[in-house]
């Protein structure tokens, strides 16, 4: 299916919106005003908006604890989570979940997760709900290479492949396992190889390209639609920053060059000179959606800033549902 | 009335309640036991699994979050290990995490206990550690009659349910007598199985039996024993326990569990916390659980660790002083 102009924009806004997101999450959790971590999603921007792209308001998507690009790709406020990260009561989770754990069920994002690879059974089984219903729905687990490793990866794509479940399983091979790197921790170069076992099919896409992943994710659901079964993606991609940012950063244990590699596939600047070149918009206009993303994220700081605090004793609701 | 097993108990609450609402499924890790559901709701129903306990455990917490009810069978809780990440981060967490967006109504069940000679990893009484993880309901049935009207109760709840079946209750060939009209036993309500006026005797699952037969055979000397089933560990029905033990003054408490972190040792804290039933006790209450050591497997030993009908007498002969 083609994209018409108002919607690459759309997704451009949105790739746009993940990286000021983070941009600004991170430097208000080093200026003090967000506790705990932030996971950056910088540089993996086309695939998060490439993938929900693809997809419906009802479909589902389950994340990892890199989950801000995922939950604002699905269409989430960013006023509310920047709520959630700042720990303010009308946060996502009313301050419960926080960086790592935003879900946004209005919009089927069912959560960042900090297990990894946690989050490929949930989206296994949100896939079986949406088998036994049979409208047409789908789900997409998002996980990294690192969680290839797991066996609830092995579990979730057998369990997929013999029910024919309409699942997209995404991997963002953004070469890094936390600090260790993939070349010494996988078995494969491409993790999509790993799809031969499961007897379904796997491709490795470039996963900075926001086209490339969109018109794979459209094949994937298409797939899953006509109830043909799951998919393996994978998208060679590129972290940018830290595993995790912290209050009071580690030192970065990858190579000087391994980081400098992030920067020079930039997913948004090769999306921005795409649309330029194609006529689809000028620099003024994309300089025009920057502005105007910058602007609603300083907002949502703000609206953040102004919200309230739980009162300590909330953390005794929501134990169990009535 | 009529007369069914523990077991068949179970399959009939199963049959109800997947006639009364279409979203209840069978996620099996042992099928041939649920094979009597698949001919009246077909196999997408009552799907079988391949051993993958993380995976399939996993699946169910997401289609839960997706508006259905999965029941998840694994056969034995032992095999809940394999799966505790999904139980323990995923389970137990995820609504709390999310804040309340989405309820997770969920049962797992698997068989539990000892007595089989099935040795250490077959016959484990595990159900303490999941008390001690906040936002799992835990039921531990003990007869039939409790069996059918908890699990009924345990499928319509939002929440993540463990249903404990002791394995030598669920395999027993006993009948009980059971409702011919439906009936539902709320989760959190305990349950006097027996009145008595000396000593208190809070039993849970199939540790009431033995707490019934010591009662019998201590009526024929004269001293009258209270037998109190908790019928849930979580919610606990804490007032009624207290209310027991506050009439009689004195309180044995059985769980087959391993003594140390047991359900009996946080229903010993719940009873002596409490000013009024604290000074109500004429004796220290008495545990009476397996000793800390993995269940062993020949015959001999195990029921040497296994609390039975002697060492609930011993114990109330304890507390009588």
């Amino acid at each position: 299916m083609a994209l018409e102009p108002d919607q690459l924009l759309d997704m451009y806004r949105r790739m746009v919106t993940i990286r000021a997101f983070d941009e600004r999450a991170a430097d208000e959790l080093h200026a003090g005003n967000i506790p705990g971590a932030v996971h950056s999603y910088i540089g993996q921007e086309a695939v998060a908006v490439g993938i929900c792209s693809a997809l419906k308001r009802e479909d589902k998507i389950t994340s990892t604890h890199r989950g801000h690009g995922h939950t604002i790709a699905k269409g989430a406020d960013i006023g509310f989570m920047m709520c959630e990260l700042f720990g303010r009561s009308n946060g996502y989770c009313h301050g419960k979940g926080g960086s790592m754990h935003i879900a946004d069920f209005s919009v089927g994002m069912l959560g960042a997760n900090g297990i990894v690879g946690a989050g490929l059974p949930l989206a296994t089984g949100a896939a079986l709900a949406a088998q036994l219903e049979g409208a047409g729905g789908v789900a997409v687990s998002f996980f990294g290479d690192g969680a290839s490793n797991e066996g609830s990866f092995h579990g979730s794509l057998n369990l997929a492949s013999i029910w024919k479940l309409p699942v997209i399983f995404v991997c963002e091979n953004n070469r890094w396992a936390s600090g260790n790197s993939a070349t010494t921790t996988n078995s494969v170069e491409d993790i999509s190889v790993r799809s031969v076992s499961y007897n379904l099919p796997g491709v490795t896409i470039d996963g900075t390209d926001v086209l490339a992943v969109y018109e794979t994710a459209e094949l994937a659901v298409r797939r899953a639609r006509n109830g043909e079964g799951p998919t393996l993606i994978e998208c060679k991609t590129f972290r940018w920053r830290l595993h995790a940012e912290q209050r009071n950063d580690p030192a970065d244990p990858r190579p000087q060059e391994e980081i400098e590699m992030g920067p020079q596939h930039d997913p948004i600047a090769t999306f921005a000179s795409h649309l330029t070149q194609q006529g689809v918009a000028t620099p003024e206009v994309l300089k025009q959606i920057s502005d105007e993303v910058a602007a609603a994220v300083d907002e949502a700081i703000d609206f953040a800033k102004a919200s309230p605090l739980p009162r300590p004793e909330d953390a005794l609701t929501d134990v169990f549902a009535p | 009335m009529k007369e069914l097993t523990y077991g068949e108990a179970l399959m009939e609450a199963f049959f109800e309640e997947m006639h009364r609402d279409s979203k209840v499924f069978h996620i099996c890790g042992n099928h041939g036991a649920l094979a009597a559901l698949i001919p009246e709701f077909g196999e997408a129903r009552v799907r079988a699994c391949p051993i993958s306990e993380e995976a399939y455990v996993g699946a169910g917490i997401g289609a839960a979050g997706s508006g259905f009810r999965p029941i998840i069978s694994p056969g034995m809780m032992t095999f809940a290990f394999t799966a505790m990440d999904q139980i323990v981060n995923q389970m137990a967490k995820i609504h709390y995490m999310f804040g309340g967006q989405a309820p997770f109504p969920l049962v797992f069940r698997a068989s539990t206990g000892g007595g089989r000679s099935a040795a250490a990893q077959h016959s484990q009484s595990p159900h303490p550690m999941f008390m001690n993880l906040a936002g799992l309901k835990l039921v531990m049935p003990a007869t039939p009659y409790d069996a059918k009207g908890l699990m009924k109760s345990a499928i319509r709840d939002n929440n993540p349910v463990v249903f404990f079946e002791d394995q030598m209750l669920s395999t027993m060939t006993t009948k009980h007598e059971i409702p011919d009209e439906e009936y539902t036993v709320s989760l959190g309500v305990a349950d006097v199985k027996r009145q008595g006026r000396d000593v208190t005797v809070i039993a849970i699952s199939k540790m009431v039996s033995h707490a019934l037969a010591a009662a019998e055979e201590l009526a024929g000397q004269d001293i009258d024993v209270e037998v109190v089933d908790p019928r849930t560990l979580v919610p606990m029905d804490t007032p009624a326990l207290r209310a027991s033990v506050q009439k009689t003054g004195r309180v044995v408490i059985v769980d087959e569990a391993c003594l140390t972190g047991s359900a009996a040792a946080e229903i010993n804290a719940l009873l002596t916390e409490d000013p009024a039933t604290f000074r109500a006790l004429k004796a220290p209450p008495k545990r009476v659980c397996a000793p800390n050591v993995p269940i062993p497997y020949s015959p001999v030993m195990e029921q040497f660790c296994l609390p039975d009908k002697d060492n609930v007498i011993q114990g109330i002969r304890e507390v009588l002083g």
